[in-house]
């Protein structure tokens, strides 16, 4: 019912909702926020919940002031192996796809496998990927299987997505096939790169932190995710969620950093970039 | 690398001197069994101005990429004076990449044809500013009109200097009066420079405005069922276009494609 009374008079005030939408668009998930932490915080009053069941977000607020140096240290080594899985992923996906596109043979040979990769449940392979390998190792490893594939068929989209014409064009002024792939091939696959490793980015995170989770406390690392785990045997469960918040602002941080180089490199000429005016 | 069938080992007889292009026999047929083209026997003397007129799908287009050296005839042969090297293009759309500048776009073609960077710079230049696109240099296309973005098109299909200039209905998309005034622009580059030009439209007023020869082509597989010189006072310029010449013109061309398509 209120939907339908408040959005009938249209023309002006739909502009008007236009102008009001970004202010909307930051102010909106902070309130919600806000709100939920106030719930949470009043729900743990009121019920008196124990902080070894559920500690309220003051508690955890006052644990991640309290035990930032350990979180810190282990912040940094999961931000390490995602980087690294990231950058592995990046350039595997892309140097492959580079691959496929020149030699159909190779993309018959090893697509499948590619594919394999990406439809096997990553917790499932990291165990055994602990046993074959040291520990820093398959973590990365895990990182980039899950990762790369995203990348891998996100560019091949963009390398077959090239303008026929355009292609026409660079074949009759005697275009080599490095120079098709320098001028013509790689920038007009460049957004859809960019969308593949915006993707990516998140995913090693959740590879690199499902490794360390397998990895438990056989392993003598100490990422994030191993805190978690470590926190989950001593019943330290306001540890738990400081370093559950970390991880979820590293994944959003992550995410908007891709995200803004995107922008920047797009922004003066991609629709993608452009404002909706134009 | 482009080898089309232009080289002259190939056996017939060879082209008459002054001819820039000459095709002989040539068909095209797709995979799919559809005969697109031909066969067409069709001469173009050095700096004429042919438009191939004819409905959509009737291989106009066809022949001009196979002159281009785009696509392969089935069979016949493609001459070209100079071996072909020297061609520019025109497609339907203005076909720029859309990340490069006006002016990396035009300086494509020396691009890839490894020309130091200097000299480069001293043939855009001249180009965008004979277009009238001199200050858009550092544009990107989205930044620009349908008309400026053909005019960026023509610019980079002439920075090469080419002998043979094909265009294959380059103005179709664009407004009238922004095509009234790239066929003036047109007639004025083709005064000054002299180049073949070879220009596909389904317009009987845009060929007959802008050629000195038009040859209309049957519905498909497309062969040439008239030929129309259309000889009048040059340069043309708008009072052309309101006279009664031109009009005349116009009916006499508008019936032999009536003619080419059957209908009486």
């Amino acid at each position: 019912m209120t939907v339908s009374a408040s959005s009938s008079p249209a023309g002006s005030e739909a502009s008007e909702r236009d102008r009001r939408a970004p202010v909307a668009r930051v102010l909106l998930p902070v309130a919600v926020l806000g709100a939920g932490v106030l719930a949470w915080h009043f729900v743990v009053r009121i019920y008196a919940i124990p902080p070894y069941v559920l500690p309220g977000p003051m508690l955890v607020a006052a644990t991640l002031v309290q035990d930032w140096p350990i979180l810190w240290q282990s912040l940094l080594t999961t931000l390490l192996t995602t980087a690294e899985g990231f950058a592995a992923a990046a350039v595997g996906g892309i140097v492959l796809a580079l691959l496929f596109n020149q030699s159909k043979w190779l993309e018959h040979a090893l697509l499948p496998y590619a594919i394999i990769l990406q439809v096997t449940p990553v917790i499932a392979i990291a165990p055994l990927l602990l046993i074959y390998l040291p520990q820093q190792t398959a973590v990365v490893v895990c990182a980039w299987i899950v990762a790369f594939f995203p990348v891998l068929s996100n560019t091949t989209l963009g390398l077959n997505s090239v303008d026929r014409n355009l292609e026409g064009m660079f074949r009759l002024y005697g275009a080599s096939r490095l120079q098709a792939l320098r001028y013509l091939k790689l920038p007009a696959a460049l957004p859809y790169i960019l969308g593949g490793l915006r993707i990516a980015g998140g995913l090693s995170l959740i590879g690199a932190v499902v490794a360390e989770i397998a990895a438990g406390s056989a392993g003598a690392g100490s990422g994030l995710a191993y805190r978690i785990a470590e926190s989950g045997y001593r019943l330290n469960i306001p540890r738990m969620f400081a370093a559950l918040l970390l991880l979820s602002v590293a994944g959003i941080v992550i995410y908007m950093g891709l995200a803004a180089v995107s922008h920047l490199m797009l922004r003066r000429w991609h629709e993608s970039a452009l404002r909706k005016e134009n | 690398m482009i080898e089309p069938a232009t080289a002259p080992s190939e056996s017939g007889t060879s082209p008459r001197v002054g001819d820039a292009v000459s095709m002989k026999g040539v068909t095209k047929r797709y995979d799919g069994g559809v005969v697109a083209l031909g066969p067409l026997d069709f001469d173009v003397s050095k700096g004429d101005f042919v438009s191939l007129l004819g409905p959509s799908g009737c291989g106009k287009s066809t022949a001009l990429r196979i002159i281009a050296g785009l696509s392969a005839p089935t069979s016949g042969t493609v001459r070209i004076a100079g071996g072909g090297r020297s061609i520019g293009f025109v497609f339907q759309e203005p076909t720029l990449m859309p990340w490069a500048s006006v002016r990396d776009n035009v300086a494509l073609p020396l691009k890839l044809a490894h020309r130091p960077r200097a000299d480069i710079k001293g043939h855009v230049e001249p180009a965008l500013a004979r277009v009238g696109l001199a200050e858009f240099a550092a544009a990107y296309p989205r930044e620009l009109s349908g008309g400026m973005k053909m005019r960026v098109s023509l610019a980079r299909a002439l920075v090469t200097d080419p002998d043979i200039l094909l265009m294959d209905e380059p103005f179709a998309a664009l407004d009238e009066i922004t095509r009234f005034r790239l066929n003036n622009d047109l007639l004025a580059l083709w005064r000054d420079l002299r180049k073949t030009v070879i220009f596909v439209t389904h317009s009987v007023f845009e060929s007959v405005y802008l050629s000195r020869r038009v040859v209309v082509m049957t519905p498909r597989p497309g062969r040439i069922s008239a030929e129309h010189c259309i000889d009048t006072v040059e340069p043309r310029d708008e009072d052309f276009r309101t006279s009664a010449e031109y009009a005349a013109y116009c009916r006499e061309v508008s019936a032999a494609l009536s003619r080419a398509a059957g209908r009486p």
